[in-house]
């Protein structure tokens, strides 16, 4: 675990550190919808909440909506600011 | 077998992700790499819903998860699609407050529903509702912010108050971890309150153009909070989307500073608007700016070999985007060369107005960075500054007690002649007051950034 924490810090910090100034923007919302990742977590409570347990249910459920407005709504408006950069080829 | 499936699902997601994250930051591959990091995450979800297994139990409730993820598609997918190109910063935001709200809720129910509580299992859980918590009330404040709902309040009080409040949200998780029975089960909500508490306070007296760096790090702090999730779970694909997204979010947020020349506690503490407004030394008093007519401006571009236009964060707010485009068309069936100078900070984001000129079919080799075109500026003839005030701003290099002092600037007083739209002498977002103004070389157009291009675009084309 602590291996994979280190190695994916560096990571980050590698695959970021010469992106153009211009590519910012996108690069925040590309990283946005990529910490949209914690939907898995969200699954995970969701899918192994008792049917009874109301309270675990509704935030469960409540959770998984937040975490996909995070995944859809990122991936999407990251892909809208892309494709401009893409028209002028 | 399901087992082994999922973890290979979660091992193209995370690979996917990194691929991802290299590709958008090269202008060519970026939307390829985007794609490429959605499709991964599609697959670990789907390969969580299809293997994922607790104690022998698979997933349950599916209906339930699929009308939840139902509902997040078409509302997310719906804002994604409608919003404008200028709004959005605050679009990037709120759905990073949704990811840090999925994290602390993640963390409410773990808390509830696990009986064992050892200090390890307490701390990632309220380490993770912490961040999340925080994360989420501040990406609605600056959300709220920048969509001009919620106004600026200075105040020297939020210092002393903040740091107070990140203290007791570390005592707080101290304490829940490692002497849990002082407070009990009350301590999740009393952690949660303190926390969103914190997340309105740390945002609320931060100015609206350092906004961009509280994004990038509240977006940062989500990470984080996932990569809690991640260790909640042994879930390793949480774990390296999350610590990627912190690491990166982070380099994001220093590299933003840099360009601003501020240091990230500067940011975070100091109140930028309230310290600085007292610095610089234009008086404006006895100097007198020289204004220009749009005849006159538009006679001098047509007649230019080359000219530069220099756009800001008044442009992105006029969402004159397309109206520049108009004109820089016009003046090139004259024979005029145009550039633009783009500063990394101009806009509201960085590299928001590449973006934003992307969008009115701006040709991407015609953007270019400052320290590309700083050597070039005395062959320029006019630069037409467009909104920008404190990027072009000279105190930035002769001016040491400027608040702004070693900010790399554009030097469009290099620049044989410069013109400057702006809407009043008011000074920009620094406070600060600009000699560029009064330059002998300067020349001030009044006026609404779009209607002066769009009445400068008309000239030019009857000439």
């Amino acid at each position: 675990m602590v291996y994979i924490v280190i190695l994916s810090i560096f990571l980050g910090i590698e695959v970021i550190s010469n992106v153009p100034a211009i590519l910012h923007t996108p690069l925040m919302s590309g990283a946005n919808a990529i910490h949209g990742v914690v939907i898995i977590g969200a699954i995970i409570v969701m899918g192994h909440a008792s049917p009874d347990d109301y309270l675990a249910l509704t935030l469960g459920f409540l959770a998984v909506v937040l975490g996909t407005l995070n995944v859809v709504g990122g991936f999407v408006v990251t892909n809208r600011m892309l494709e401009m950069f893409k028209k002028k080829k | 077998m399901g087992q082994f499936l999922l973890e290979i699902s979660y091992l193209i997601g995370s690979i996917t992700f990194i691929v991802g994250l290299k590709m958008l930051s090269s202008p060519d591959k970026a939307r390829q790499g985007n794609l490429i990091a959605a499709f991964g995450m599609g697959l670990a979800i789907l390969g969580t819903i299809l293997f994922h297994e607790k104690d022998g139990q698979g997933i349950g409730n599916i209906v339930w998860i699929f009308a939840a993820m139902g509902i997040g598609t078409i509302i997310g997918w719906m804002m994604a699609m409608k919003v404008k190109m200028t709004s959005m910063p605050q679009m990037v935001s709120f759905f990073n407050g949704m990811g840090g709200a999925c994290a602390a809720i993640i963390s409410i129910v773990e808390f509830g529903s696990h009986s064992g509580h050892e200090p390890g299992f307490l701390l990632t859980v309220f380490l993770g509702l912490a961040i999340g918590a925080v994360s989420f009330s501040g990406s609605m404040v600056a959300y709220g912010k920048l969509d001009g709902k919620i106004n600026d309040i200075y105040s020297n009080v939020f210092t002393i108050v903040n740091s107070l409040m990140l203290l007791v949200i570390f005592a707080l998780v101290g304490i829940g971890a490692f002497a849990p029975d002082m407070f009990g089960d009350n301590l999740l909500w009393i952690l949660l309150g303190v926390s969103l508490l914190y997340g309105i306070l740390f945002v609320m007296p931060i100015g609206g153009a350092d906004m961009p760096v509280v994004i990038s790090l509240l977006n940062s702090f989500t990470g984080v909070a996932a990569a809690f999730g991640g260790f909640l779970y042994d879930n390793p694909v949480m774990l390296t989307g999350g610590i990627l997204v912190g690491s990166a979010g982070t380099i994001l947020t220093v590299l933003m500073c840099t360009a601003m020349n501020r240091s990230l506690m500067n940011v975070i503490i100091g109140s930028f608007g309230a310290g600085a407004t007292a610095g610089g030394k234009g008086a404006v008093g006895d100097q007198v700016a020289k204004e220009t007519t749009v005849t006159d401006a538009a006679i001098m571009c047509a007649y230019a070999q080359r000219v530069c236009i220099v756009p800001g964060y008044g442009l992105a707010v006029a969402q004159a985007q397309h109206t520049c485009h108009e004109f820089e068309k016009e003046l090139e069936k004259k024979g005029v060369e145009v550039i633009y100078a783009i500063h990394p900070v101009a806009g509201r984001m960085p590299g928001h107005m590449n973006v934003l000129l992307a969008e009115a079919d701006v040709p991407y080799p015609k953007m270019k960075e400052s320290e590309d075109v700083n050597p070039q500026m005395p062959q320029v003839d006019v630069v037409i500054v467009c909104g920008a005030n404190d990027v072009v701003n000279p105190a930035a290099e002769d001016d040491p007690s400027s608040p702004i002092y070693g900010m790399p600037v554009i030097q469009v007083w290099n620049a044989k002649s410069t013109i400057v739209m702006k809407r009043s002498m008011r000074p920009g977002y620094a406070g600060i007051q600009n000699q560029l103004f009064f330059h002998p070389k300067t020349k001030m157009l009044f006026g609404d950034a779009k209607d002066s291009l769009s009445s400068l675009t008309s000239e030019v084309k009857s000439l």
